[in-house]
């Protein structure tokens, strides 16, 4: 019995090790961006290595503040990541109601194409979203970011299978009351949908402030970046100088690695719920 | 209006923002790339037909073959590598463990940083004059990598960059999975004598056939579709080493504005994404009949 439970110890000493081992490699690079960030010109070129830097200093973000636009990209990157996220849910919901609770002709066959399009990669489509958006006089502004990411099936699927567990019971009651479908849908699916809108909002504003291609594509003027393209703008001016490079990356990385330490739960539940389709 | 005819309306209603967006921003466009497909295009103005001239030109461009040997490549080191890892720390987290979730937060972190990014922290990894790597050969006095400028090191850079930022992903879906395996098939294999790995290959692998099925898939679609870490890391090179579909599209539609050519890269890759698909749905039949 005792050797049993030695064993058992052993164990999870040995998955103890195995998983610190993986969390120093996913941490290490993370580190190694803040170390860099923090570390002044002359100690990056100078080679050798060094694990800490040596005197940390601010050099490196005053040097990007003083060449960049960065509050602007940043004010455009929550602008673009709110209003799109904002949309995705709202709509979605709407959608989500429509084909979990009401009855009408071609709804199967009509969820069926939204659904298929989550197959659908904008790199699949990016020269025809191009021509479109550029048709459209969209192309330049923040629409063109906006709405086509906008168009997203996912939220429809996760609302769908979400609003289906709401008990049929209680929308017939509010019918026989004489309740509207907006009426309905604003006062009992809405507030009892409160998890899922957490859910949906949190993961749209994480796709939404990540994306790269398609801001890449269809933002033109400097001026209306998202942080993403900025970085890599950045990047192509300031080359080897990976100290203001990485100042940058940690400033439009920090924010939403923060939003996921705090809002956890709701990325994980929609990540593993993603799981299911 | 009888209650009914309501219904219906209401349901169009609601259900239209989401179908219009989908319909204007992604079929539309589905369609157009499917017509410029057919087009010779100078810059970005109106092309002229030239019927099936983009796809006969692909299939004679070494290129395109080159991206899409890469990106088959690409998928079919990714994919299973990492599945497997993500299975092994699914493992690792399951049961009682010290810190259990802070491990776990740690782990799945890649997932909220973007794909350049990431792209940048492997740069400042792989860089041949100053990364780390080459920090740390030089100072164990260890051989050299050229992870820029030979094309199989810098292929896995890719891959290896990749895997930092996957494998978080597979590992949730597979801890999500584990918590639904009851403990009790587990004591039943202890007390058949089976050993730990036993128990692994005929208790643990089975039970999580769905969450399997749902990454293969996942992992494949992605893969296809890589561009952001490609792009920023590599940019497809050395001498298109690392060159995949997508961000040959890129170039080709972006950079020298051969736009119609893009749409014949994009067209090919949705045929792709097709099948597998296909084979999604048919395997997914499958295993619901035998079930």
């Amino acid at each position: 019995m005792s050797t049993h439970v030695t064993r058992r110890r052993s164990a999870a000493g040995l998955r103890l090790l195995g998983a610190l081992v993986a969390a120093a490699v996913i941490l290490f690079p993370l580190y190694w961006m803040v170390v860099v960030a923090f570390s002044t010109r002359s100690s990056l070129s100078g080679g050798g290595l060094r694990l800490w830097p040596e005197q940390a200093t601010l050099d490196n973000f005053r040097r990007v503040f003083d060449s960049f636009p960065v509050l602007t990209w940043f004010g455009n990157s929550v602008a673009i990541a709110l209003v799109t996220s904002v949309i995705i849910v709202l709509v979605n919901l709407l959608a989500g109601y429509a084909f979990a609770h009401l009855r009408f002709p071609g709804s199967g066959v009509l969820l069926l194409v939204a659904l298929s399009t989550l197959m659908l990669p904008v790199q699949v489509i990016m020269v025809g979203l191009f021509r479109l958006v550029t048709d459209l006089g969209l192309y330049g502004s923040y629409w063109a970011v906006i709405l086509p990411t906008a168009a997203s099936a996912f939220g429809v699927f996760l609302a769908r299978q979400f609003i289906l567990t709401i008990p049929r019971e209680l929308i017939e009651a509010a019918r026989i009351d004489g309740a509207t479908h907006l009426q309905i849908f604003w006062r009992i699916v809405l507030p009892l949908s409160r998890p899922l809108i957490a859910v949906l909002f949190f993961m749209s504003m994480l796709q939404v402030w990540n994306d790269f291609a398609w801001p890449l594509i269809a933002l033109r003027e400097n001026a209306l970046y998202t942080l993403p393209v900025g970085l890599l703008f950045l990047q192509g001016q300031f080359g080897p100088d990976y100290g203001a490079t990485m100042a940058f990356a940690l400033i439009t990385v920090a924010p939403m690695v923060l939003v996921f330490l705090l809002a956890q739960r709701w990325f994980v539940q929609g990540f593993s719920r993603s799981g299911l389709r | 209006m009888t209650a009914r005819v309501r219904e219906a309306w209401a349901g169009y209603a609601f259900a239209a923002p989401t179908l219009l967006l989908l319909g204007v921003f992604v079929l539309l466009p589905l369609g157009g790339a499917m017509v410029i497909s057919l087009q010779e295009t100078n810059g970005f103005g109106e092309g002229t037909f030239v019927g099936l001239d983009n796809y006969r030109r692909l299939a004679q461009d070494p290129v395109f073959w080159r991206a899409t040997l890469n990106t088959a490549l690409y998928t079919v080191l990714v994919t299973p590598a990492a599945m497997a890892i993500g299975l092994g720390l699914a493992l690792l987290l399951d049961s009682a463990l010290p810190a259990r979730g802070a491990l776990r937060s740690v782990l799945i972190l890649p997932m909220a940083i973007s794909g350049v990014a990431t792209a940048l922290m492997g740069v400042l990894i792989f860089d041949e004059n100053s990364g780390f790597l080459t920090e740390v050969a030089r100072a164990l006095g260890l051989p050299q990598v050229d992870w820029q400028t030979h094309g199989p090191a810098a292929f896995a850079s890719v891959v290896i960059m990749t895997m930092w930022w996957r494998v978080g992903f597979n590992m949730l879906i597979y801890l999500a999975g584990l918590q639904g395996v009851a403990t009790e098939l587990y004591e039943a294999a202890r007390l058949d004598g089976a050993n730990a790995w036993q128990r692994l290959r005929h208790v643990t692998v089975p039970q999580l056939s769905n969450q399997s099925f749902f990454l293969v898939i996942l992992n494949i679609i992605y893969s296809f579709q890589v561009f952001d870490i490609v792009f920023v890391m590599t940019g497809g090179g050395p001498e298109r080493a690392t060159t995949v579909l997508v961000t040959y599209a890129y170039d080709t539609g972006f950079v020298t504005r051969d736009q119609g050519y893009a749409a014949a890269i994009g067209v090919v890759l949705l045929a792709v994404t097709l099948v597998v698909t296909v084979l999604r749905w048919r395997a997914q039949r499958r295993r619901e009949e035998t079930e």
